[in-house]
């Protein structure tokens, strides 16, 4: 209902919000200098395997802010949201490929070192263009976007809700697993896109680069965080409420359902996509195995062990289950983990099916409650 | 707001409508007047909720013809468009939208654009503001305006979505048992809310209650087995001796 722009409603009414801007905005400077001003023996220098780590982390963070959107907001469970995220990192990948030049094993100037491998003579079509980073980045949008208005268009138009909807993203991803392994797809197959060396002429392995990528990855994650404030705020985002709580009503009302639901499951998708896209040059590498069903089942569960519904809470989730991952699988728990995260899921269905941030509300809602007891009463002396 | 040239503003003819062989419709005829309320009572498996179905565009009939305003074919269009050509529908079981507050529910049944970008960067001006007020006042949900509706009272949630009805601005009403569940004091209430409205809309009332059918005092459809069993007053209807022997006599 207000007419102040959306960042300082944010800013002003927002707590949560409020918050997350405030500790994004001290990761983004103190991460830098401690990592790049501060001397390597200092005990607060931040080793850079450690901003890539972080990096990872907001990456994961942007795709459960993209899943929450539409399973928060709009109640549309994907379970192939992965497919939008790999797709996003395969279009970067094929630009860093690019980059290699003749530096790659075989020396071939124009060939990626696996496409020799397999004596291919020429570069197939869909390769040509990448060399261009507008291009690429250009295509990190298209691909997963044009995939998710293709799929939307179809599965909404049939009404294909619920359930049924899950498990066709799932075989979705699932295919495009299948179809990426191939060698003869031209996507480096099972071993996937590697052996990186820059970025628009950076050297992704010096400190600088890894520091930008960083900060271009936290400054995304906030972009994207505004951008799904923006629309749930809007009336558009009261008429995904209304499609989540009533589907019917809602186009009884007059409002055109598959219209709302392809809408934001596009923005999603292009959400994912770029958090694929910072992903790549980060860690390095894409293959097939980011189209795992299990991959896009992990973000469902983030976003429930954060908090559905709340998109702070799907980073919450997302930082918070990543963090313990990577505690638990370097330790004697390496074996468990995947017992820990279902043990996770569980736990959270059950007991807090608000999430983590559920039990912070919990505590603000009692702490209100326990000040308004202590105001005491003038009438009625002592109250309750 | 309704033209004088409409002859009928709601016309089925020949209405046929079956399900793995079950007729839920059958020739069924009906012709609803501009600014006419409509009682359509039957027992159970009458076809009364199919007949919504067909009209609001959520079910095809295998045949006949539904036109609304003389002219237009409904059974071409979905659900959002019939809505939007001013054909508005209460369900039987109340269903607003729970997670949000009174005002926004009626916001977003406010008539209006409904496309995904103008609602992305819509705001509310004075007159739709004013708007808003006036059907929290005709519903009397004023001082509860800012609640969830999930806190709302039953009666309280038919209400809203009786407001959220009339904010769209339809030509027709379909109201589906909005008695159902009321106390006897809502009952009332909810048949003078009706009656007033029917004074700017055209209604069909959907319902089993027969001391509010007496409330509503105006003509009186009875369906059986998907097709018109007898019209007129209630005083009529309910002295027709097939009429007692399949819904009233039981």
């Amino acid at each position: 209902m207000s007419r102040k722009p959306i960042l300082q409603l944010l800013l002003t009414n927002d707590k949560a919000s409020r918050w997350l801007f405030i500790v994004m905005g001290v990761l983004g400077v103190l991460v830098p200098i401690l990592n790049l001003a501060v001397p390597a023996d200092s005990a607060f220098h931040v080793p850079t395997y450690m901003v890539t780590l972080i990096g990872k982390y907001l990456c994961f963070a942007m795709l459960a802010l993209a899943l929450d959107l539409i399973w928060g907001y709009c109640g549309i469970l994907s379970l192939g949201h992965g497919a939008f995220f790999a797709l996003g990192g395969y279009a970067m990948g094929m630009y860093l490929m690019r980059q290699i030049g003749d530096r790659g094993v075989y020396g071939n100037p124009v060939l990626p070192d696996f496409m020799v491998f397999l004596n291919w003579q020429e570069l197939p079509w869909y390769w040509y263009g990448f060399d261009n980073f507008g291009f690429a980045l250009l295509m990190v949008f298209l691909a997963p976007g044009l995939l998710a208005f293709l799929f939307g268009w179809l599965a909404f138009r049939s009404r294909v809700t619920g359930v049924y909807l899950s498990i066709i993203t799932q075989a979705l991803t699932y295919a495009l697993m299948l179809a990426f392994f191939r060698n003869d797809m031209g996507f480096g197959g099972n071993n996937g896109l590697t052996d990186f060396k820059d970025i628009l002429g950076f050297d992704l392995q010096a400190d600088s680069t890894r520091v930008s990528l960083f900060v271009i990855t936290l400054l995304c994650l906030a972009g994207a965080y505004i951008l799904c404030q923006y629309i749930t705020r809007s009336k558009a985002g009261r008429v995904l409420i209304s499609i989540r709580d009533a589907e019917s009503r809602t186009r009884f009302i007059g409002y055109k359902v598959e219209h709302y639901k392809l809408f934001v499951f596009v923005v999603s998708s292009l959400i994912a996509g770029l958090a694929g896209a910072l992903y790549v040059p980060q860690i390095g590498i894409i293959n097939p195995s980011e189209f795992n069903p299990l991959n896009s089942i992990e973000i469902v569960i983030w976003v429930a062990i954060g908090g559905r519904g709340t998109l702070y809470g799907a980073i919450i989730g997302a930082i918070l289950v990543n963090y313990a991952k990577t505690t638990f699988t370097s330790g004697v728990f390496a074996e468990y983990w995947l017992f820990i995260l279902g043990a996770l899921f569980v736990i959270t269905t059950i007991y807090l099916p608000r999430g983590v941030v559920g039990i912070l509300d919990g505590y603000r809602a009692r702490k209100k409650a326990d000040q308004a007891a202590a105001t005491p009463v003038p009438q009625t002396a002592g109250g309750k | 707001m309704v033209e004088t040239k409409v002859q009928s503003i709601l016309y089925l003819n020949g209405v046929t409508k079956s399900f793995d062989g079950f007729k839920a419709i059958n020739n069924l005829s009906l012709d609803i007047r501009p600014g006419e309320l409509r009682a359509i009572i039957g027992p159970n498996g009458a076809g009364k909720s199919t007949m919504m179905d067909i009209i609001t565009g959520k079910t095809k009939p295998d045949e006949g013809e539904v036109k609304f305003r003389d002219v237009i074919d409904l059974t071409k269009h979905d659900e959002a468009e019939i809505a939007n050509m001013g054909i508005g529908r209460k369900f039987q079981k109340p269903t607003v939208i729970e997670s949000l507050s009174v005002w926004e529910n009626l916001e977003l049944a406010l008539a209006g654009h409904r496309n995904v970008f103008q609602t992305l960067f819509f705001k509310l001006d004075k007159a739709q503001i004013e708007r808003i007020e006036e059907i929290l006042l005709l519903i009397g949900l004023q001082e509860r305006r800012a609640e969830q509706a999930r806190n709302l009272s039953h009666g309280q949630k038919q209400w809203l979505e009786i407001g959220m009805l009339i904010i769209q601005d339809p030509e027709l009403l379909l109201v589906d048992e909005p008695a159902a569940g009321m106390t006897d004091y809502e009952t009332m209430e909810t048949a003078k809310l009706l009656k007033s409205i029917s004074e700017n809309h055209s209604v069909i009332v959907v319902e089993h209650d027969m001391d509010f059918i007496r409330a509503l005092d105006t003509k009186v459809t009875v369906l059986h087995e998907g097709s018109v069993l007898a019209e007129g007053t209630l005083d009529v209807v309910s002295s027709n001796p097939r009429v007692i022997e399949v819904y009233l006599g039981r």
